[in-house]
């Protein structure tokens, strides 16, 4: 389960390597599996297979059962995020505005599929469901940033800021 | 001494049209103007007209001024707050009289609002217990823990006629009394507050603007049922409302709110946050215990109910964050105060999150019984631009989509599902003339598809066959018979799914073959879309008369299926033509449609 589309990521540092385990130390025991990959999420910026394994293994089960529970989850991701991760919005308030022509043109723009990231690791692109700013639809986020009131035609200058 | 108080809305909304930021320049410009004694700047929830955000409001004046930018704020502390001018300019218009200010209530946006599960929000800070303390917090707790019985405050909600706000209508007190009769004494109280509807946010704003009533009501119904402690099941998605449940967590356990021997009496509990982990399925409540177990989310058969064998085979109880909200102002104001409120079987107020095409955006608490036409026309503000109403949405995924036909029924539980929709948390969708109800049904399907557990059959494989047969309609190739073949088995599906998910997955299709269905025909029969949504059906043109000739959109049409000679009409071969829109966008004479 190597990343799909880029080959940037590196796959764990020994303080990441560290931290996971406190993790899975400090949670332990109580029925938190969905906790420990948020973690683990949280480390890495996404599950790796060699995560999955040492999750498995520190808490004495088979990595058929951690992915069986991360892949229920859309928030788990298996491939790495790209430096801007952008999420466009798809919720109802959304759509009716047009949030379906925003993400398409996001799509072309860049030339990646639904969770997918450039070659050169810079983008990524995820639809989303509501981000509750319903009064700004449609509306995208690049990393914590989010823009509001978008037309298509702004799409190339937002994306052009991002360096 | 202060003597003003500067309110910057912190909803999401406001937040994300960069609130914080103006709360800091707020400090910073008063530092400057040696106002920091006197003013005070508090961030604050939602104040519901989040079309109008980011929103300041100035007290004592109640000054209400709407999308106010960083460079406003200087203009604002030197006028205002300095000099006693108000900045008409910045002031939301209907508030704006002669030479006075009307309060917010006479505008048409609030007049028939009555705030009852979102009385706090847009008034107290939310990171701060001593201002919900002010303002009557934890009063209920003490009222019950001191002068009721479990079941006084049992028999205070089920008289109160409180139903569960989360979508289901369930009486809530039913739902506690039978967790109150289960033997043993690890019982758990839960609280739902997986908004998953997409365009609803009506949980997350009470979450960030007033955390500590939720946890208050948790604290009341384990009281209630017998349970010492509770979860919070939160969406990840909402980092601001996980942040100030946090700090309300904390700060109740430090007042001895939350944790043992509450305000010195027997009774102990105490609160834990579990974040969702973005599935829909997980707001129904079988999924959302398994999901605090550290499950795949998936339902489970019932019975046995959560109230017999729930969260670690525990009796349990599971309510939404609306639904709490609500519990606090029951046991202070009695059960007669809330019944006086709402319709025969719906009592009290419903909170409704205002969206797509409408002017005033935002979060409107109703009493029961208000009817769709006041909400949208009157305190909505009807469709922008001049457009023309075509229908609104309730209940998400599960709902369905309500024509003008039917306007001017009052909203309650049982009224919405007579006419083929449901209450559902409170997602309200505006849909004007240039959306296509075909598509709204097969985005709410391309939904329910992708979040359906797999669980079940009728729901794993039935609704995917319905997406088929949705996708055939709106690229032309389906047929008349097409159409009942769908209707039947939408009710196959509702009969025979396992959970709420798969039965109500079936309503945005059935609602709108309902009221809608000259539209599906003229997708099957005449191969059009009417609202030119759907895109294998349009073709585009260029008007003769309205072509100047500029060779523009010829010039960007990427499969240079525009043809014509300069300062003449264009033509378009609807054979090479991929209907990608780039000549509309080009054409600076309006000359290119699409029919």
């Amino acid at each position: 389960m190597s990343c799909k589309t880029c080959e940037t990521a590196v796959i764990g540092t020994a303080e990441q390597d560290k931290k996971l385990r406190e993790s899975i130390a400090a949670l332990q025991g109580d029925h938190s599996l969905v906790q420990i990959l948020q973690a683990a999420q949280e480390i890495y910026g996404y599950l790796p297979q060699e995560v999955i394994n040492v999750i498995a293994s520190e808490l004495h089960v088979s990595a058929e059962k951690v992915y069986s529970v991360a892949t229920f989850y859309s928030q788990f991701s298996f491939n790495p995020k790209g430096k801007y991760a952008i999420s466009v919005c798809l919720g109802t308030a959304c759509y009716v505005k047009g949030a379906g022509e925003i993400y398409d043109k996001i799509k072309e723009k860049l030339g990646v599929e639904d969770g997918g990231c450039t070659p050169d690791g810079k983008f990524s692109l995820d639809a989303c469901r509501c981000v509750g700013a319903c009064g700004l639809a449609p509306v995208f986020s690049i990393n914590d940033n989010v823009y509001g009131k978008v037309t298509p035609d702004q799409i190339d200058g937002i994306l052009e800021k991002c360096e | 001494m202060v003597r003003s108080h500067v309110l910057v809305c912190g909803g999401t909304g406001c937040h994300s049209s960069g609130s914080d930021k103006l709360f800091d320049r707020f400090e910073a410009e008063l530092a400057s103007a040696g106002l920091s004694e006197e003013v005070k700047v508090i961030q604050t929830g939602c104040f519901g007209l989040c079309a109008l955000g980011p929103v300041v409001v100035v007290y004592p004046e109640g000054a209400f001024y709407s999308q106010v930018k960083l460079e406003d704020i200087k203009e604002i502390v030197e006028e205002h707050l300095l000099k006693g001018r108000l900045v008409k300019r910045l002031l939301y218009s209907e508030t704006v009289a002669e030479d006075t200010i009307l309060s917010l209530d006479k505008t048409d946006f609030y007049r028939k609002q009555k705030r009852v599960a979102l009385r706090n929000c847009g008034i107290i800070d939310p990171e701060n217990i001593k201002e919900y303390i002010a303002y009557d917090g934890y009063m209920a707790l003490a009222k019950a823990l001191t002068e009721m019985k479990p079941e006084d405050v049992i028999k205070t909600i089920t008289d109160s006629g409180l139903r569960g706000r989360g979508g289901g209508g369930f009486p809530t007190g039913k739902k506690w009394s039978f967790a109150a009769a289960q033997s043993g004494d690890e019982k758990y109280v839960c609280c739902n507050a997986d908004e998953g509807d997409p365009g609803a946010f009506m949980d997350r704003s009470v979450l960030e603007g007033d955390p500590h009533s939720v946890l208050e009501a948790m604290a009341i119904a384990g009281y209630a049922i017998g349970a010492s402690y509770g979860y919070v099941y939160v969406r990840a998605e909402y980092p601001i409302a996980v942040k100030r449940l946090k700090i309300a967590i904390e700060q109740a356990r430090e007042a001895g709110l939350l944790g043992k021997n509450i305000l010195g009496t027997d009774f102990s509990f105490d609160v834990d946050i579990r974040l969702g982990a973005g599935a829909f399925v997980c707001g129904e409540e079988t999924a959302l215990l398994n999901s605090i177990e550290g499950k795949r989310g998936d339902p489970r058969p019932r019975p046995p109910f959560p109230a017999v064998k729930g969260l670690f085979g525990k009796p349990t109880i599971i309510n939404n964050v609306e639904t709490y909200a609500n519990i606090p102002c029951i046991i202070l104001n009695g059960a007669d105060w809330f019944a006086s409120m709402g319709t025969e079987k719906s009592k009290g107020t419903k909170v409704f999150a205002l969206g797509g095409k409408i002017n005033h955006t935002g979060l409107v608490e109703v009493p029961m019984g208000t009817t769709l036409r006041e909400i949208v026309e009157e305190i909505g503000g009807g469709i922008p631009n001049g457009k023309k109403f075509k229908a609104v949405q309730t209940g998400g995924p599960s709902g369905g989509c309500i024509p003008a036909a039917h306007m001017d029924v009052p909203v309650d539980y049982d009224n919405l599902i007579a006419i083929g929709s449901i209450m559902g948390s409170g997602g309200m969708i505006v849909m004007d003339e240039d959306n296509c109800m075909v598509d709204i049904a097969k985005f709410f399907l391309e939904f329910t598809v992708d979040e359906s557990c797999g669980k079940c059959t009728p729901c794993r494989i039935g609704i995917r066959r319905m997406l088929e047969m949705l996708d055939n309609i709106i690229s032309g190739q389906a047929e008349l018979e097409d159409l009942d073949r769908l209707e039947s088995l939408c009710y196959y599906i509702k009969e025979n799914a396992l959970c709420g998910l798969g039965q109500t997955a079936p309503n945005p299709v059935l609602s709108t073959l309902r009221f809608f269905r000259d539209e599906y025909e003229a997708h099957v029969v005449d191969k059009r879309c009417p609202a030119g949504v759907c895109k294998k059906l349009l073709s585009f043109y260029i008007d003769p008369d309205k072509c100047k000739g500029c060779t523009l959109c010829a010039r960007n049409c990427p499969t240079s299926a525009i043809t014509g000679e300069v300062k003449k009409a264009h033509v378009i071969d609807t054979e090479k033509c991929i209907k990608c829109g780039a000549c509309i966008d080009s054409c600076k004479f309006a000359a290119v449609s699409k029919r």
